[in-house]
């Protein structure tokens, strides 16, 4: 029944009952009296700006932003998790996202295709990009055995200067009128993922692409729970020396891993690409990449927890201009941020602790009854 | 097993906790700094109108630059006294945002009642156009974007232009024939200033020696606020034989001026005055600096707004306007003033033209 830190904290061992609620419960009273602290420190009233928050983040139109933004952080946190499983770290996210979705955007932006073949090819880009990008990592450490956290990172630095390359009027960018801005040829309407008016009381519409969000979530699941390559894949990341024994091909486990964690990598700046900017230019968003590992820890790689973390993440990210309005430092959210991955870490770390004190105090009990028993029997 | 999971876990952590730490100082102390209305105003000239509400929304680093955004910043500060603003509200970008959360920017603003808008930055050129839509009797400005709409104002620069000057300064000055450029962020923005600049010092000595770097490549923005680099890229140029570097690279500039200091050579400032902005101890070494007056353009756009003349479409700051120029401050350049100020007036002429890509 032992665990090590880390599979804890991937959220490999589970909670049952009870204590898996008590875990992020407790994590959001820490997470919440942590941030009120501050807050009164900083001489802000706690109670008028978490009420601020709630009333801002209800707003028709802000569930709407809130729900895009998570899309991308869904995929994001997603494309991590894949690698979490199996103890690779994927940090290169970022560089993958930003070229699949580079590429991406100037593919769509030269066809000319009928609208679902279209919106198809762009997104088959962007996943075949992402994956390739990633595989560099993935080869680098099953031949050379290089860490894939180093690789990872420099490739991401690679991929910005790629990135940069690419992105000029030479290449595939195209000079915006009349701006300073420049960003590849926008993708016409037939290459454009539809959008829905959800949410009542509002204009603004949700991404199409929550659907393709969700979808990824499903396959997720199963993926890791009901075929093979994902017991294999999560017997790997337990304990490599067993999987090798019962005839897991690890190498090509850390191949496959790698290129469907950059694969979904690549979908990661789809919703903005296709569904709001069709275009990728200068501020086309950065650090997704980032923000998904957050995320995922959040999410205990959970795919479930990982859309309440995606959520609550794109609600604080959405609101921190209220309250910069108000006249709060809007850098509490980056602590609001920081303070809940934190208290979830503690607190399901606490909760597991607790459970496995109390099931060597059952236990030690049942031997101590165990051993009386016999005595009783023997006098 | 265990010990390669944790520093793993560690070199995770660490990322997170540095990238969080850079999204903390890409936000200032000050955004957010509200102004209460000044209620006396009314009292004091009684027939004068209650002043304007401002909302001016910053890109990534706001105030605290000593370059652009503190120039647009210094215009307001200007328009609160002289103007009698009933209230501003600055607002300040994150990093790595999308546009949606520019757009909610500008539209929060625009709901609160501040008008007119002013949006500091291209960044802000699709949003603007979208809010601007939504919100037709409030007046919005853009600087450095020329983003079309019945209620849009574009505040442009000819960089290009006073970078001309720097550059012949430059040339005039350089007793080793070689002078250097250091760019923030390679984007077409700062390219105005590089061709600018190469133009104005080849006017002079058609085969002087220009070496040129910039600091970062798009998407990363880091080299606008990264003194560290500026100072790695303008050593490797005083080393090489360089003696006077121009910098375009806002908040990196500082390194710059630390290098020219270091290495005994000059350096130019841009966007403000940096001979009486930058550091005490480095503005020896400022032998001039590019204008770049969005001080200028925030302020007449907003005195526009108060005397209800506001005009739609983009108001070009050149040389001829008096929008960028070159600075004398400290008397280094009194001995070629005459020379610059022929070129000057050719460029306001047309006799030069400069290119600005």
């Amino acid at each position: 029944m032992s665990s090590s830190f880390t599979d804890r904290l991937l959220g490999r061992v589970r909670l049952g009952g009870l204590l898996g609620l008590a875990a992020p419960l407790l994590a959001i009273v820490f997470a919440g009296l942590v941030t009120s602290i501050i807050l009164q420190l900083t001489g802000n009233p706690p109670f008028e700006t978490m009420k601020l928050l709630a009333d801002y983040g209800a707003q028709p139109r802000t569930i709407v932003m809130i729900i895009n933004l998570a899309t991308t952080y869904y995929i994001s946190a997603l494309a991590v998790a894949i690698g979490f499983r199996m103890n690779l770290f994927n940090i290169g996210v970022d560089g993958q996202y930003r070229l699949a979705a580079l590429v991406a955007a100037a593919v769509g932006g030269a066809l000319v295709l009928p609208a679902p073949l279209h919106v198809g090819v762009t997104i088959l880009v962007a996943v075949a990009v992402g994956g390739l990008w990633a595989s560099i990592a993935g080869l680098l450490k099953v031949t050379r055995g290089v860490s894939e956290v180093i690789s990872t990172i420099m490739l991401n630095a690679i991929a910005t200067g790629f990135g940069a390359w690419l992105l000029t009027t030479d290449r595939l960018a195209v000079a915006v009128s009349g701006s300073n801005n420049i960003g590849t040829k926008p993708i016409p309407p037939s290459g454009q993922f539809p959008g829905f008016g959800l949410i009542p009381g509002t204009q603004a519409k949700v991404f199409g692409f929550v659907v393709v969000a969700a979808l990824l979530g499903l396959a997720y699941h199963i993926l890791f729970n009901w075929t093979r390559f994902g017991f294999d894949l999560r017997a790997t990341g337990k304990s490599e020396s067993a999987a090798v024994a019962s005839g897991v091909n690890v190498r090509k486990m850390v191949l496959l891993t790698m290129v469907l964690s950059g694969a979904a990598a690549g979908l990661v700046g789809m919703p903005q690409l296709l569904g709001a900017s069709y275009s990728y230019s200068l501020d086309f968003p950065t650090g997704l990449g980032f923000t998904g590992i957050a995320i995922a820890l959040l999410g205990r790689n959970n795919p479930v927890g990982i859309a309440i973390g995606a959520l609550l993440w794109s609600f604080l990210d959405n609101s921190s201009d209220i309250l910069d309005l108000e006249g709060i430092p809007k850098e509490i959210v980056i602590i609001m941020q920081g303070t809940i991955v934190l208290s979830v870490i503690v607190a399901y770390e606490l909760v597991h602790r607790y459970r496995l004190a109390a099931e060597q105090r059952r236990v030690s009990r049942e031997l101590s009854a165990g051993a009386s028993a016999p005595e009783g029997v023997a006098a | 097993m265990l010990r390669t999971h944790a520093s793993k876990l560690a070199a995770t952590t660490a990322m997170g906790a540095m990238l969080m730490a850079v999204a903390a100082c890409g936000g200032s102390s000050s955004s957010g700094t509200d102004t209460a209305a000044p209620s006396a105003s009314s009292a004091s000239s009684a027939a004068a109108p209650t002043g304007a509400k401002v909302g001016l929304a910053y890109d990534i680093g706001g105030r605290g630059d000593q370059s652009f955004n503190d120039a647009a910043a210094a215009g307001l500060e200007k328009a609160k006294t002289e103007l009698k603003l009933a209230g501003t509200k600055e607002l300040e970008a994150g990093a790595g945002e999308t546009g949606a959360q520019k757009e909610q920017r500008l539209r929060l603003l625009a709901q609160g009642g501040y008008n007119p808008v002013v949006a500091v930055g291209f960044a802000y050129s699709e949003a603007i156009k979208k809010v601007a839509a939504e919100f037709p009797d409030t007046k919005f400005a853009i600087i450095d974007d020329a983003a079309q709409g019945p209620n849009i104002s574009n505040l442009v620069f000819a960089e290009n232009e006073g970078s001309f000057l720097v550059g012949a300064a430059a040339a005039l000055k350089t007793k080793k024939d070689h002078i250097g450029f250091v760019g923030g962020v390679q984007v077409p923005l700062i390219k105005k200033f590089e061709v600018g600049y190469t133009r104005g010092a080849q006017a002079v000595k058609p085969d002087i020696k220009i070496d040129v770097k910039y600091l970062t490549q798009p998407p990363d923005f880091g080299g606008f606020n990264d003194p560290a680099k500026g100072k790695t890229a303008a050593q490797g140029m005083y080393d090489s034989g360089a003696d006077i570097v121009y910098q375009a690279a806002g908040g990196s500039g500082g390194g710059v001026f630390e290098a020219a200091k270091a290495a005994k050579g000059l350096a130019i400032g841009v966007d403000s005055d940096q001979a009486l902005t930058a550091d005490a101890g480095v503005r020896a070494v400022i032998m001039t600096s590019m204008l770049k007056k969005v001080d200028v353009a925030v302020f007449d756009f907003l005195k526009s707004f108060a005397d209800g003349t506001v005009k739609a479409g983009a108001t070009t700051y050149d040389l001829k306007a008096g929008g960028v120029d070159f600075s004398a401050t400290g008397g280094q350049v009194d001995d070629i003033k005459n020379k610059l100020d022929e070129y000057k007036q050719k460029i306001i002429s047309g006799d030069i033209k400069v290119p600005s890509e």
